[in-house]
């Protein structure tokens, strides 16, 4: 009787060793890999806070209240030569209409993207902000405050930055703008051109007027003329329909309204977002058919593929917008529309490559044939293979080879 | 009394040192699954050629390339969702040498293989049997879900110096115990060879059943997995030269913002390749918006010079 016991009181002592263990290693290993994982919020935080200001550092030179472009954004493996070129010819000063509650909502995003491709840039707010930076145009907030707070606008970045850049945009801090596309459109036109580029409207005034959404350009002359107009009381504040009266403004002080379509005569400001402009059908009721200058096309002939701006853009967006204009491509595709060169600007060996003609407006020849070559003379670099384009709907000739079939 | 407390004692001291040493075997991890040490990584990578790999190719053996490099699309619709058929037709699918759509059912207006078949598994299993038959010359296969975006040139820049003689199968890996499977949602590519080897297999009643074993079914992507698996083709990963996954399980619009919400200091850098292949769960209108976005919105002034040059396709108007 006493061996039962104590052999029954040997195997549960057994398992209850196993089973403590078990659980005191089990416990130590979880707790072993939890510490490794979890780091302290707050001191993750701050590093980051660190990360963006060094970030920030690098890109721009903050300087009397503007960002000074030190970091125009550069691909890996691009030739961004003509952008380099068009970057130092064509000053862009860019000034983004915000305001202290729109910060870090809208503002903070419009600087993380595009506006990292103007010369220099200016955040217009009400209040002063040393920090982010925002000039702080001594105005109130709201709707009924955008046209003065575009007059001060404009005024300070003549009076502040007028040797700085040849042009210069305004822009919402819900707009989003393809700056290199601008330089496009503005290369062939100078400074001292009295003209504004836009989406240009054309009710209320005889030359038409820019939406103020999808932002506009004025020259150095526009807006020296512009400056000149409020002192000699030419101009006044007359509305706060900003871009209205902006317009206004232009005409009387005899400033062009330019067309900035490109050659294939398709828009590139644009007052609403892409996927409206390519999907939607905007009912024949709603204003924008009576307002656009130019007749409007819906679906893909809505929008250039040099597009310069899109309004009503949120956060998400512009990051969104940004990889796709900047970063997501397709390897090697060779777009239909070959824009020109503007004039006075190299036509580099490589453009022609491409299969561009670049000084000619139409279409150029496209290369036919399965094994068409193209030239590429001065690099030495092979020459690139043409790939045929792919056949809408077409079935595929039965394999000829059946050699190659196992 | 006292005997049967000291055998327990014993008892316990015993159980512990048989527990420390079969741990210290380390065939018996505590509790938690195998450290990440432990696992064999047998990680299959496919990485895209860089420039200089293509340079170093001559003329010759480009051409031979490029035309081996011809993408079948079986593209997977739905009758329910009519308007997922029309936008692949109209946006991507006409970047396929070959687009063939295939449904579970036949519907009026829906252009499509009708499959006739409701089970995953079994569609997928006929659909890919019907592309090895149509093939014609074509060497490469991609699979799609509906509301998957491919960008079907930078597929082909993927496997430009794969030979299609070879087995692949690559898309976004993912790993179910010691089964290694593509994604079926961020799409499938298969080489000619792999293909013809599945097909194969697909005689084996036993090895790759056309309907899954009612008791223990997998999921249609593991059933694949598993087919081409005894055939000796392994899933790898498509990445890019920087080692970025080239297939997206989300849509763009989704890793934008999580990248938003991590707040990194580059989104944009951080979201998804420059060369990215699928986007998945994106709507017919994104899909619009992604064509203008890749094939036709850029910034003036940048140029890249691919050695391979792939023209537009003929009677399109939206890339």
């Amino acid at each position: 009787m006493k061996t039962l016991g104590s052999r029954c009181a040997f195997l549960i002592g057994f398992l209850v060793g196993t089973c403590t263990l078990y659980v005191f290693l089990r416990q130590v290993w979880f707790e072993r890999t939890f510490s490794t994982r979890s780091q302290p919020d707050g001191l993750e935080k701050t590093a980051a806070q660190l990360r963006e200001l060094e970030e920030d550092s690098k890109n721009w030179k903050k300087e009397r209240s503007a960002l000074f472009n030190l970091n125009h954004p550069h691909h890996k493996g691009e030739d961004s030569h003509m952008a380099d070129e068009l970057y130092k010819k064509v000053r862009i000063l860019c000034w983004v209409m915000t305001g202290p509650n729109n910060l870090q909502k809208k503002a903070r995003h419009v600087k993380n993207t595009w506006s990292r491709h103007c010369n220099v840039v200016v955040f217009m707010s009400s209040v002063d902000d040393p920090d982010f930076p925002t000039v702080g145009l001594g105005t109130k907030e709201g709707r009924d405050q955008l046209y003065w707070k575009t007059i001060r606008a404009f005024h300070y970045a003549l009076e502040n930055h007028g040797d700085e850049a040849d042009w210069f945009l305004k822009a919402d801090d819900d707009t989003y703008v393809v700056v290199d596309n601008l330089r496009w459109v503005l290369a062939n036109h100078t400074p001292e051109e009295p003209i504004y580029f836009g989406r240009r409207f054309k009710p209320y005034t005889k030359q038409g007027y820019m939406s103020g959404g999808a932002g506009y350009v004025l020259s150095k002359e526009a807006l020296k003329r512009f400056v000149d107009g409020f002192k000699t009381k030419v101009c006044t504040h007359t509305t706060h329909v900003e871009d209205l009266a902006m317009g206004q403004c232009m005409e009387k002080v005899g400033v062009v309204a330019g067309d900035a379509r490109d050659t294939n005569l398709r828009e590139t400001f644009h007052p609403f977002v892409p996927e409206q402009h390519l999907t939607s059908k905007f009912p024949k009721s709603f204003w924008y058919w009576s307002y656009c200058y130019y007749p409007i096309s819906e679906g893909p002939n809505c929008c250039s593929d040099l597009s310069v701006s899109f309004h009503y853009v949120d956060a998400s967006l512009m990051y969104l917008l940004e990889y796709y204009t900047y970063h997501l491509r397709a390897f090697g595709y060779r777009y239909r529309y070959q824009p020109p060169a503007p004039l006075g600007y190299k036509n580099e060996a490589w453009d022609r490559s491409e299969g561009g003609h670049s000084y000619s407006k139409e279409q150029p020849a496209i290369p036919r044939g399965p094994l068409a070559r193209v030239e590429s003379p001065s690099r030495t670099d092979r020459k690139p293979v043409v790939m045929p384009p792919a056949a809408a709907g077409e079935k595929d000739p039965p394999a000829a080879a059946q050699d190659d079939k196992q | 009394m006292l005997s049967e407390g000291s055998s327990f004692m014993k008892g316990m001291a015993l159980g512990g040192i048989f527990c420390l040493l079969l741990s210290l075997l380390g065939s018996f991890t505590p509790g938690m699954q195998s450290s990440p040490e432990d696992q064999h990584h047998h990680h299959h990578h496919i990485k895209a050629p860089t420039n200089d790999e293509l340079q170093s190719l001559s003329e010759p053996q480009m051409l031979e390339l490029s035309q081996k490099v011809r993408v079948y699309c079986v593209i997977m619709v739905q009758p329910k969702v009519l308007v997922y058929w029309a936008t692949a037709k109209d946006t991507w699918g006409k970047h396929c040498d070959q687009a063939v759509f295939y449904s579970s059912e036949s519907a009026k207006a829906l252009e499509a293989v009708d499959l006739n078949e409701q089970d995953e598994w079994a569609k997928l299993h006929k659909a890919l049997k019907h592309a090895y038959d149509n093939s014609g010359d074509l060497r490469w296969f991609f699979v799609a879900r509906p509301t998957t975006f491919a960008i079907i040139e930078n597929l082909k820049y993927l496997v430009l110096a794969k030979d299609p003689n070879e087995p692949f199968y690559i898309g976004h890996t993912m790993k179910s115990g010691e089964l290694e499977y593509v994604e079926y949602e961020s799409g499938i590519v298969l080489s000619y060879e792999a293909l013809r080897r599945l097909v194969n297999v697909f005689k084996d009643g036993e090895k790759c059943p056309e309907r899954g074993r009612s008791l223990w079914k997998l999921s249609e992507e593991k059933q694949l997995a598993m087919c081409l698996k005894y055939t000796g083709v392994f899933a790898e990963n498509g990445e890019d030269t920087q080692g970025k996954g080239l297939f997206n399980s989300k849509s763009v619009g989704s890793l934008i913002e999580d990248g938003m919400s991590k707040n990194s200091l580059d989104v944009v850098e951080g979201c998804c390749s420059d060369l990215a292949i699928t986007f998945s769960g994106m709507s017919p209108n994104q899909m619009q918006v992604m064509m203008f976005g890749v094939y036709r919105l850029r910034p003036y002034g940048h140029n890249f010079h691919d050695s391979l040059i792939f023209l537009p396709p003929e009677g399109s108007d939206n890339d």
